[in-house]
C-alpha cells in the first residue's frame, strides 16, 4: 500500500538537493559579488610611509630630522559606538570637535570623496605621547586604527627659506603625479621641493588580514605581495649652519638677503632671506594655523629674497661693464675718462661725487665713478665695430647671459627667478625703434631696467674671483647613494680673458683698501684681502637699497658674498659691513673683538618699523611674528620691497609663493622670454642726478 | 529510482555497512571543517583540551559508544520503550522550562553538573519511535482518532519547544508528516500546507490583494475543470458571474461611494462567501462531488494570504519580521539582520570553484561569520572546498537520505519502515533548512547541520537516531511489534 509514494518523497529530496546545487552554482561560480566582498572583508592595505631623508650641513651637523606622529584612521562602515568622552580626553579635543570630525567624514562620503568601506583619515597628526595613551584604548573602538607618519623636525631655527617646507599634496598635484595619494606629504618649497624625489624615499605596502572587528590577524599571502618602505636619501648641504645663523642674526629687523658662495665649487655657504620665520611653524597641524599669517605678513617672510627678489644691481654692475668693454676692446685698463661731478650730455646729467679726475679703469672701480661708466658704456655699445647701437646692446647682453644673468641660474632651490637683462627688442618696444645709447645710459651704472637676484650677484662676485668661470651655485653637496646633477660639477665659462678679470679684481681691492680713498673701506678685515664693490639701488618709494658684492681673499678665494639690505641707504653703510662680517666669520671662525662694535651696530639697525608692541601674547599672529624672530607683521605702512627702482618682488614672485602652496612651482617658471619687469623705471621717469645714487 | 542504489540483499543479516560508511564520512568531514573553522593561522596547529574540535572529538567517541550499545541491544526494546522514551523526553523538556539555561535567546539547555545538553534533540527520537509504534499497530488506518493521537504526539513537544523560544527546533516536527504521507496520509494536508506557504509568501511579496486575486483566477479555472467533468459547467459559470458581480460591485462601491472606508480585501471576501453559499446549495441540490475540497482549498489559499499580512504585522516579533524581509529582499540591511546571511554568502561565494583549500579560508577564520561552528558550519565547507566540495557534500547527503529510504522500504515490519522514514526525513529537514539558510534561500532558522555542527547533544541525538534504525535494519526480516 502506498509504496509508490517513496518516489514522491525521494524526488522531493532530489529536487531540494538540485535547488541547493543551483544556488551554490550561482553564489560560488556565476556571480563575482561575494568574492569581491570577501576581499574587502578581510584585506586591508596598509601603506608604510618611509621617513624622509635627513638633511645635514657641510660640517655634518643635523639640520632636519623626523618626528613620528600618528594619523587616526577610520573605516566608516566598521565604526560602532564607543566611549566618546574617553576618546576626546585622550586625544585632547572636545566633543564638539569630535562631532565636527564625524560630520566632515559624512560630507566626504556624500560627495563621494571617501568610501564607507575604505580607511579615511579621521584625526591628523596625533603626537607620539597622545598616541601612546590612545593605543591602549584603540582595541575597544571598532573601525579605528592608527597610521604612523613622520613629520619634519628642525634642529635649528634657521635657513627656513633654503630648507622649504613639506605639506600634504593637493588634488591637482596628485593628478599630475600618480605616485602620490590623498594625504601624502610632498616638499612644497626650498630643497624639500627640488630634492623631493630623493628625500621622499619609497612607500611600502603591507597587505594585512583583518577580522570582523578590524583587528589585524597577520599578513595576507604570507607577505608575498608586501613591499617594504625605503627611507629617503639623506642630503648633505654645502650650507654652513653657523654662518647661516650668523647671517640671519645680522639681518634681523631688516629686509634683504645675504648669499655666500664658495667660488671654486659653486657651493652655497649661506643664503639668508630676511625677514624669515621659524621653520617649525610650518610643520604638521601648525601649518594650517601659521601659513595664512605668514602669507599675509606684509614683510613676506615666505618670500625667498635670495633667489626670488630682483633688484637693480647699482654700481656693483660697473665691474661687468668694465669686463665687457675690455673684452670687446672698447676700453683698456689705462683708458681715462673725465668726470665733472657726473656725466653730462646736453640737458642730461648723471651725477657723481667728488673724487680726482680723470681716472683709469682700476680707479674708476675704486671710486665708483659714474662719469667714467657713462662714457665707457656708450663707447661700448655705440662702437663702430657694431652695425648699430642695437647690435652693440645685444652683444653686451650676450656677455651678461654668459655670467648667468637674465635667466635662471639653475640653483637647486625651488622657485628661482630669472632676473632681467634688456635687449634691443625690449627697447624697440618700450621706447620706439629710434632709441639711442644716451636713452639707456643708466644701464652703465647698474640702474634702469636691469634686475639681478641676490644669488646672481653673488655668482658674479664668484666669477670675478675665479677670473672668468663659475660652477652653477647649488646648496646640495652630497646625495646619499646618488650623484649631484652634472650642472653642479662642471664649470661654465664667461668667455672673457682672465687678464681682464685681474684688472677688475685690482679695482675691487682698491675699493676696499685704496689709500687714496675707496667706497668700501668699511669692509676691511685685518689680515684678509677683501675685494668688494658697493652699490645702491634706486628706490623712489623710500630709502635706497644698500648693496655690496665682494670676495676674499683676493687669490685662492674662499668666499664670495652678495648683500642686499632694502631701504637702508648707501651700499657702504650697511651692506658692506655685513658682508665683511660674514667673510670674517667664515674665514676666521669668529669676529675680531675690535670689530664687535660694527656687529652690534648692524644687529641693532632696523629697517622694519615695529609699531605694534606685544599687546596680546596669545595672539597667534604675534606668535608667528615672534616665530619669525626678525619679522613684524603690522605697521609697515610702506611696502619695503615695493618694486619701482627697488627690489622687485614682482607679481610672479608673490604668485610663486601661492603656487608653491598649490605645489605647482613649474607654472611660475614659464615667464615669457623677454618679460617687462613688473615696474621697470625708465631714465626719464627716474631721475638719477643725485650724488647719493652713485655709491 | 532508489531500489538500484547500493547493493541490496533483503535477506542479508548484519549492519548495513554502506550507511555506516556514509555516516563515518559525514562525521569525519564535519569534524575536519570544525577544526578548520577553529584553526588560527597565527597560532598554527594546536591541540587544546578546551577547544571545540577536541570536545567534538570526545562527543564523536561518546556517539560511537552509544552506537555500540544500541547495536548490542534488542530491536524489540525500541518498540517497547517508545512511549517511555517519549515520556522521559517530555519530562526533560518540562525540566528545561523550569531550570533550563538560556543560550542565544532560546531557553533550551539543561545543565546537569558539568554536562549540558538540549533535550529537544532527544525528544525527536521519542516522537519518531511513538509515531512508528502508533502507525505500525495492526489494522492502523487514518481515522479521526488516529489523526488526533498523532497530532497530539507531535504538537505536545512542539508546544514545549515553542515555549523555550526555539522556533527552529519546533518546525522540525512537521517533517513527520512525510513518513505519515508514506503510510497513507491524505496528500491534501501536505498540499494545503504548501498552499498556505505559497499564499503567505505571495501576500508578503505582492501584497494581499494581488495574491488573493491571483488565487481566485486559479480557482475559477479549477472550478471550471471540476464542474465540467460532472456536466455542470453552467453552474460553474453562474457561480463565477455571481462572484464577479458581487465582488466587483462591492469593490467599486467601496472605492467610489464609501471612499475606500473598508480594506480592498473585504469585497473580495464577501463575493467569495456569496459564491461559496451558492455552491453549497448546488452541492446539496445536485449531489456534486469534490466541491467541498475545492472550497477548502480556495478558502485556505485566500485565507492565508489575507491572514499573512496580519500575522506578519501583529504576531511575529521584530527580528523574525526583519529576517523574512531580508530574505525576500524587501529590506537590505547587510549590517543588521542581514549580516549573518550576507557574511555567510560572502564566505561561501569566496570559495569559487575549487575553494581556498583546507585551513586556508579567510572569512571563516577571521570571525566574519557568526556562529560559524554551529549553525553556519557549511560556510567553512563552501569557502575551503569550493563548489566542488559543496556539491560533493550535497550529493553525499542526498545519497545518504535515499539509502535510508531504500533501507526503510526493505523492512518487513511497518514499525521499522516508518521509523526509517522518520530518520531520513528529520535529517533531510535539518539539512535543507540549515544549508538554505546559509545560502540565503530561507530565513535564518537556527537548527544544526547533522554531523557537522558543533555540539554534543545534536551529534548524539542524530547518531542514536540513526543507529536505532540500523539496529532495526539488522532484523529487517522479522516482524517487530
Amino acid at each position: 500500500m502506498y509504496e509508490s509514494r517513496k518516489y514522491i518523497i525521494g524526488s522531493l529530496m532530489a529536487v531540494m538537493a538540485l535547488i541547493i546545487s543551483l544556488r551554490l552554482l550561482y553564489v560560488q561560480i556565476i556571480t563575482n559579488e561575494y568574492r569581491e566582498a570577501a576581499e574587502m572583508n578581510s584585506r586591508r592595505k596598509v601603506v608604510q610611509y618611509p621617513s624622509r631623508g635627513l638633511i645635514f650641513d657641510r660640517n655634518g651637523k643635523l639640520l632636519v630630522s623626523n618626528q613620528a606622529v600618528y594619523d587616526i584612521m577610520i573605516v566608516p562602515k566598521e565604526v560602532k559606538a564607543f566611549d566618546s568622552t574617553e576618546f576626546c580626553q585622550t586625544v585632547g579635543i572636545d566633543i564638539e570637535t569630535l562631532r565636527q570630525l564625524f560630520g566632515d567624514i559624512k560630507t566626504q562620503i556624500r560627495r563621494r570623496r571617501a568610501s564607507i568601506h575604505k580607511p579615511v583619515v579621521f584625526l591628523r597628526q596625533l603626537s607620539g605621547e597622545r598616541y601612546a595613551m590612545l593605543q591602549e584604548k584603540l582595541y575597544k573602538m571598532s573601525g579605528f586604527y592608527a597610521q604612523r607618519r613622520t613629520l619634519r623636525k628642525y634642529e635649528y631655527r634657521a635657513a627656513a627659506n633654503v630648507l622649504g617646507y613639506v605639506g600634504e599634496a593637493s588634488e591637482s598635484y596628485i593628478k599630475k603625479h600618480p605616485y602620490y595619494a590623498n594625504g601624502d606629504y610632498v616638499g612644497i618649497s626650498g630643497i624639500e621641493s627640488s630634492y623631493e624625489e630623493y628625500l621622499r624615499g619609497r612607500k611600502g605596502v603591507n597587505y594585512l588580514m583583518v577580522d570582523v572587528l578590524g583587528r589585524t590577524k597577520g599578513e595576507l599571502y604570507e607577505g608575498k605581495y608586501d613591499t617594504a618602505a625605503i627611507s629617503g636619501q639623506d642630503l648633505t648641504l654645502s650650507l654652513d649652519i653657523d654662518l647661516q645663523m650668523y647671517g640671519e642674526k645680522l639681518m634681523q629687523g631688516k629686509t634683504g638677503s645675504i648669499v655666500a658662495i664658495r667660488p671654486q665649487t659653486g657651493e652655497i655657504l649661506a643664503m639668508v632671506s630676511a625677514p624669515s620665520y621659524d621653520p617649525s611653524l610650518l610643520v604638521g597641524r601648525d601649518r594650517s594655523k601659521y601659513f595664512p599669517i605668514l602669507t599675509n605678513d606684509p614683510n613676506k617672510p615666505l618670500f625667498n629674497r635670495a633667489i626670488q627678489a630682483w633688484y637693480p644691481p647699482g654700481s656693483t654692475f660697473k665691474t661687468l661693464n668694465a669686463l665687457i668693454g675690455l673684452d670687446e676692446g672698447t676700453v683698456t685698463p689705462e683708458t681715462r675718462y673725465g668726470c665733472a661731478h657726473g656725466y653730462t650730455v646736453g640737458k642730461f646729467h648723471m651725477g657723481c661725487h667728488g673724487h680726482a679726475s680723470p681716472l683709469n679703469l682700476r680707479q674708476s672701480i675704486q671710486h665708483s665713478c659714474n662719469g667714467y661708466y657713462g662714457h665707457e658704456f656708450r663707447d661700448l655699445i655705440d662702437n663702430k665695430k657694431f652695425k648699430n647701437v642695437k647690435e652693440g646692446l645685444d652683444t653686451w647682453k650676450d656677455h651678461l647671459v654668459k655670467f648667468g644673468l637674465g635667466y635662471k641660474l639653475g640653483v637647486d632651490i625651488a622657485n628661482e627667478n630669472r632676473g632681467f637683462i634688456p635687449n634691443s627688442a625690449y627697447y624697440d618696444k618700450t621706447m620706439g625703434p629710434n632709441w639711442t645709447s644716451l636713452g639707456v645710459v643708466s644701464l652703465s651704472i647698474g640702474q634702469g631696467e636691469i634686475l639681478l637676484t641676490p644669488i646672481q650677484l653673488a655668482n658674479v662676485a664668484a666669477t670675478i674671483a675665479n677670473k672668468g668661470w663659475f660652477i652653477t651655485p647649488h646648496i646640495v653637496h652630497k646625495i646619499e647613494g646618488a650623484q649631484t646633477d652634472s650642472l653642479y660639477r662642471y664649470p661654465r665659462q664667461t668667455g672673457i680673458d682672465t687678464a681682464y678679470f685681474s684688472v677688475v679684481k685690482d679695482g675691487m681691492e682698491l675699493a676696499v683698501w685704496g689709500t687714496d680713498g675707496g667706497t668700501a673701506r668699511v669692509a676691511q678685515i685685518p689680515g684678509i684681502r677683501v675685494c668688494g664693490k658697493t652699490g645702491t639701488a634706486q628706490n623712489p618709494h623710500g630709502k635706497d637699497h644698500s648693496i655690496f658684492m665682494c670676495f676674499a681673499p683676493k687669490e685662492n678665494t674662499e668666499i664670495a658674498v652678495s648683500v642686499f639690505v632694502e631701504n637702508a641707504g648707501f651700499g657702504a653703510t650697511w651692506a658692506a659691513p655685513i658682508a665683511s662680517l660674514m667673510i670674517e666669520k667664515y674665514i676666521n671662525g669668529s669676529v675680531d673683538p675690535k670689530r664687535k662694535y660694527l656687529e652690534d651696530r648692524i644687529i641693532a639697525m632696523r629697517t622694519i618699523q615695529d609699531t605694534n608692541g606685544a599687546k596680546d601674547k596669545k595672539d597667534p599672529k604675534k606668535e608667528a611674528a615672534k616665530g619669525n624672530e626678525r619679522g613684524n607683521d603690522t605697521g609697515a605702512a610702506k611696502q619695503p620691497s615695493s618694486p619701482t627702482g627697488g627690489a622687485s618682488t614682482p607679481a610672479g614672485g608673490i604668485e610663486g609663493e601661492e603656487t608653491a602652496e598649490d605645489i605647482e612651482p613649474e607654472s611660475e617658471a614659464e615667464i615669457e622670454p623677454e618679460p617687462a619687469p613688473a615696474m621697470s623705471p625708465t631714465p626719464t621717469e627716474n631721475p638719477i642726478e643725485t650724488e647719493e645714487n652713485v655709491q | 529510482m532508489f531500489s538500484n542504489i547500493g547493493v541490496s540483499n533483503s535477506y542479508r543479516k548484519g549492519v548495513d555497512w554502506l550507511t555506516v560508511i556514509l555516516y563515518i564520512l559525514l562525521v569525519a568531514f564535519g569534524w575536519s571543517n570544525l577544526y578548520a573553522a577553529n584553526y588560527n593561522p597565527e597560532v598554527g596547529l594546536q591541540f587544546s583540551l578546551s577547544s571545540e574540535y577536541f570536545k567534538q572529538l570526545m562527543w564523536i567517541g561518546v556517539s560511537a559508544v552509544f552506537a555500540g550499545i544500541i547495536m548490542l541491544s534488542d530491536s524489540k526494546l525500541f518498540v517497547e520503550a517508545a512511549w517511555p522514551i517519549y515520556g522521559a523526553s517530555l519530562v526533560l523538556l518540562t525540566l528545561v522550562l523550569l531550570i533550563g539555561k538560556e543560550v542565544y535567546g532560546a531557553k533550551s539547555w539543561l545543565a546537569i553538573g558539568p554536562i549540558q545538553f538540549q533535550p529537544a534533540e532527544f525528544t525527536k527520537i521519542g516522537a519518531a519511535l511513538v509515531i512508528s509504534r502508533l502507525m505500525s499497530r495492526y489494522g492502523f488506518r487514518f481515522d479521526i482518532k488516529q489523526y488526533a493521537t498523532l497530532a497530539a504526539v507531535i504538537l505536545v513537544p512542539v508546544g514545549y519547544i515553542l515555549l523555550q523560544n526555539d522556533t527552529g527546533s519546533a518546525l522540525v516536527y512537521f517533517v513527520f508528516l512525510l513518513p505519515m504521507f508514506r503510510e497513507g496520509l491524505t496528500p491534501h494536508i501536505l498540499l494545503l500546507g504548501t498552499l498556505c506557504l505559497v499564499g503567505a509568501i505571495a501576500a508578503l511579496l505582492l501584497g494581499t490583494w494581488i495574491a488573493m486575486l491571483s488565487l481566485l483566477v486559479l480557482s475559477v479555472v479549477a472550478l471550471q475543470v471540476v464542474m465540467s467533468r460532472q456536466g455542470h459547467s453552467k453552474t460553474a459559470l453562474i457561480a463565477i458571474i455571481i462572484g464577479a458581480v458581487v465582488g466587483g460591485g462591492l469593490t467599486l462601491a467601496n472605492i467610489f461611494l464609501l471612499g475606500s472606508r473598508y480594506p480592498v480585501e473585504f469585497p473580495v471576501l464577501i463575493g467569495l462567501a456569496v459564491v461559496s453559499v451558492y455552491l453549497i446549495v448546488m452541492v446539496i441540490v445536485h449531489r456534486l462531488r469534490n466541491i467541498w475540497l475545492f472550497l477548502l482549498y480556495v478558502w485556505v489559499g485566500v485565507g492565508t494570504s489575507f491572514a499573512a499580512g496580519f500575522v506578519f504585522e501583529h504576531v511575529l516579533i521584530e527580528h523574525q519580521r526583519t529576517r523574512i524581509n531580508v530574505l525576500f529582499g524587501i529590506e537590505d540591511d547587510p549590517l543588521g539582520a542581514g549580516y549573518n546571511v550576507n557574511q555567510s554568502m560572502i564566505a561561501i561565494g569566496s570559495g569559487g570553484l575549487l575553494g581556498k583549500g583546507f585551513l586556508s579560508g579567510t572569512q571563516t577564520k577571521l570571525n566574519f561569520v557568526p556562529k560559524q561552528t554551529t549553525d553556519f558550519i557549511f560556510c567553512t565547507v563552501g569557502e575551503e572546498w569550493g563548489f566542488i566540495g559543496s556539491l560533493a557534500l550535497v550529493g553525499t547527503y542526498l545519497f545518504f537520505f535515499l539509502r535510508l529510504i531504500h533501507l526503510a522500504e526493505q523492512q518487513h515490519s511497518v514499525f521499522s519502515r516508518v521509523y526509517g522514514y522518520c530518520v531520513a526525513c528529520v535529517f533531510f529537514f535539518h539539512f535543507t533548512i540549515n544549508i538554505c539558510m546559509t545560502i540565503g534561500l530561507m530565513p535564518v532558522i537556527g537548527i544544526p547541520l547533522p554531523f557537522f555542527s558543533y555540539g554534543g547533544s545534536s551529534l548524539w541525538g542524530f547518531s542514536v537516531m540513526l543507529f536505532i534504525f540500523l539496529k532495526l535494519d539488522t532484523d529487517r526480516n522479522f516482524l517487530i511489534r
